[in-house]
């Protein structure tokens, strides 16, 4: 067995594909995950985020390409890889009707963990997580941060080289997710790799490097910084006037390609080929609307998310 | 080592989720005691106290006799009286009665010819049973006409191991094996799929735990919960209804263990195409269906049409009453009745390999 080096990818995926009968959920994916870090594949609802974590941890079976995890051929090795990896999935997935202490118990046990090491581990993960006040409530009674944490805990019980989750936040409140993440950068620091996939900003912006999906295809990839300073689009920002008008006039326009509000801003991104997006803009709203005050302004993720999933969109037009 | 201790993880937890889930824990006992004391007492296949009305026309004293001697059998009770066929007819049609005996004026004058019927017995022929009923007291012996040597009739009838002819000893044991194969196949095929329903096999099958090690661990403690509906079966049978149990008891909690190992298997095999509980529950009732029908406890084996009977080698059910009939009320032992054994262990081999190779530890 060849134990990846911190140097070494975690994950190499290439040319992943994955078709459900006529649809293909998940199109020539290449992949290099990096060791020790959190990763994430971000991506609106159906763009083949859980495809594709499921095909890491062997759950799937790829209809084409190749897969190394942790140096191991997968779906080949899944059963080998199976020893080194923690996978949460985004339905909650252990027992309701046992209790917080035997639900780990018994992962612990499922693990192969001896006496001892479960004795250890358990209290080790009842005291970080927060649970021991908990033991005896039964897991369907928790809410949902306590069974996001429980959640945690069972799945790095054997201390995994990798740990997967899918959409793990998706049912928790913003301060929860903070600590949440907190948990993870901790594991990061003793060596973990972390593959997470989510579909908020804020998450996505937490990952040492990004994987943005879109109908199955990878529309951009980097740390979330060099995403945001390479964005191809321009961001200006309106105010003053009346939005709704000036949302309708810029409608359709050249060079627009797309308009969110903000309370009283409209968020406006310009195709990167105008060379003076405010002049443009200006433009586009005709004599009309010269009040209004236009700004270009930074880039933020969702940004890069909205151009990089529109700029695929026109390329499948 | 690491193997069978995640097996015993897998079956204590299951225990722990049994003994939480009101439901299934109900059902564990309350099956097979609705459906003792449903064949026990309800489902009565002794026939007693028919409606029985008479129109004896000849009225002589060796008539009167033969109405007495007829009403002692207690197989039919006289509620009415009819003047002739006609009324007797009339009290069929309109269900009064189910069976008319009218014995006409000249009663005395059949009686000594051996060649004619003395009387006539109306039978109500919708009921089956009834029927068959009415044929045996027709041929019954009376002191109305005492049985000549000639006339003795040719074949005497002799009935073993049930010789009361009760229908309790005939159905309790092979209740034992209908409740086994109800209770087996649909607790296995529910306890599987609903892992899978609720996301929980998701998560497991990204364990190391192997799938053998997974389907035995839940498929043990449900042995150990078919013994001990054997023994409710068995202690409410001798109880209630005295069941001789005429064999070893050893002998027969071994024959439960294969026939229990056999159905669990089946039910495995069910969950492994099952995607819902509620699948897994229709799956379970083709499986049932055929069971009871089929396997012998219900309708006489040979008289089954030869494609059914080869059909019902497949039910583990006709395999399990040959066992269970000839240890309990034959006193069969264990090596007289090899075959049915193998064939038990065979199905669960087949099935046991099915279940084994369809179950990927993957999601597609």
């Amino acid at each position: 067995m060849t134990e990846s080096t911190p140097a070494g990818p975690a994950i190499v995926a290439e040319h992943l594909t994955r078709r459900f009968g006529q649809v293909t959920a998940v199109a020539n994916v290449n992949l290099q995950i990096p060791t020790a870090q959190i990763y994430g594949f971000l991506g609106p609802n159906g763009s083949g985020k859980s495809t594709t974590i499921r095909m890491l941890c062997g759950l799937l079976k790829p209809s084409d390409g190749r897969v190394h995890v942790l140096g191991h051929e997968v779906p080949r090795d899944a059963e080998a890889l199976r020893m080194h990896i923690g996978y949460m999935s985004q339905q909650f997935s252990l027992y309701k009707d046992l209790s917080v202490a035997e639900n780990l118990e018994f992962m612990a046990k499922i693990q192969g963990l001896d006496r001892r090491a479960r004795r250890t581990r358990i209290d080790e993960c009842l005291t970080r997580y927060d649970l021991g006040r908990l033991l005896t409530q039964r897991a369907g009674s928790l809410s949902g941060g306590e069974r996001q944490r429980l959640a945690l805990a069972c799945a790095i019980l054997h201390r995994p080289a990798l740990l997967l989750l899918d959409e793990p936040t998706s049912a928790v409140d913003p301060q929860t997710r903070r600590d949440f993440w907190e948990s993870l950068f901790e594991l990061i620091d003793q060596g973990t790799t972390i593959l997470v996939s989510t579909h908020y900003m804020d998450e996505a912006e937490r990952c040492h490097r990004l994987c943005i999906l879109d109908h199955g295809r990878v529309v951009g990839e980097g740390e979330p910084q060099q995403l945001i300073d390479d964005i191809d689009a321009h961001v200006v920002e309106i105010s003053n006037g009346d939005l709704r008008r000036v949302r309708r006039a810029l409608e359709g326009s050249a060079g627009v390609r797309s308009i969110a509000q903000l309370g009283s801003r409209l968020h406006v991104l310009m195709d990167h080929r105008t060379t003076d997006p405010v002049a443009s803009a200006r433009e586009a709203l005709g004599g009309e609307h010269e009040h209004v005050a236009i700004n270009v302004v930074r880039a933020g993720l969702e940004d890069v998310f909205v151009a990089a999933t529109g700029a695929a969109t026109e390329a499948a037009d | 080592m690491r193997g069978i201790k995640r097996m015993l993880a897998v079956a204590g937890k299951e225990v722990r989720q049994l003994a939480r889930d009101r439901l299934t824990g109900g059902m564990v006992v309350g099956i097979p005691l609705i459906m003792i004391l449903l064949f026990g007492y309800a489902i009565n296949m002794d026939v007693r106290h028919l409606r029985l009305g008479i129109a004896d026309q000849a009225d002589t004293q060796r008539s009167r006799m033969l109405v007495a001697d007829i009403q002692a059998t207690q197989i039919v009770d006289a509620i009415t009286m009819a003047r002739d066929g006609a009324e007797l007819e009339e009290l069929l049609r309109r269900g009064d009665i189910v069976v008319g005996l009218l014995l006409p004026a000249d009663f005395e004058r059949r009686l000594t010819d051996p060649t004619r019927n003395a009387g006539q017995l109306m039978i109500d022929g919708a009921d089956p049973i009834v029927q068959g009923v009415a044929q045996a007291l027709a041929n019954m012996p009376f002191a109305a006409r005492p049985p000549q040597p000639a006339a003795a009739s040719l074949l005497a009838v002799r009935t073993f191991y049930n010789p009361e002819g009760r229908s309790a000893v005939q159905v309790v044991p092979g209740l034992i094996g209908l409740i086994l194969s109800f209770t087996m196949v649909l607790f296995t095929a529910v306890a599987i799929v609903r892992e899978r329903e609720r996301g929980n096999l998701e998560m497991l099958i990204t364990t190391p735990i192997r799938t053998i090690e997974l389907m035995a661990g839940k498929v043990m403690p449900y042995i150990l919960i078919g013994l001990l509906q054997v023994t409710l079966i068995l202690v409410v049978g001798i109880w209630l209804f005295d069941v001789p149990l005429v064999g070893s008891i050893l002998d027969l909690y071994i024959a439960a263990s294969a026939f229990i190992a056999a159905t669990l298997s089946i039910g495995l095999l069910i969950s492994t195409f099952a995607q819902t509980q509620f699948q897994a529950m229709q799956m379970t009732f083709f499986v049932i269906m055929p069971s009871i029908l089929l396997s012998g406890f219900v309708f006489p084996f040979d008289g089954m049409p030869v494609a059914a009977q080869i059909a019902a080698q497949i039910l583990p059910l006709t395999h399990f009453l040959l066992l269970v009939r000839g240890i309990v009320l034959k006193g069969a032992e264990l090596g007289e009745l090899l075959a049915p054994m193998r064939n038990l262990g065979i199905m669960f081999a087949i099935a046991m390999t099915i279940s084994i190779l369809r179950f990927r530890k993957r999601l597609d």
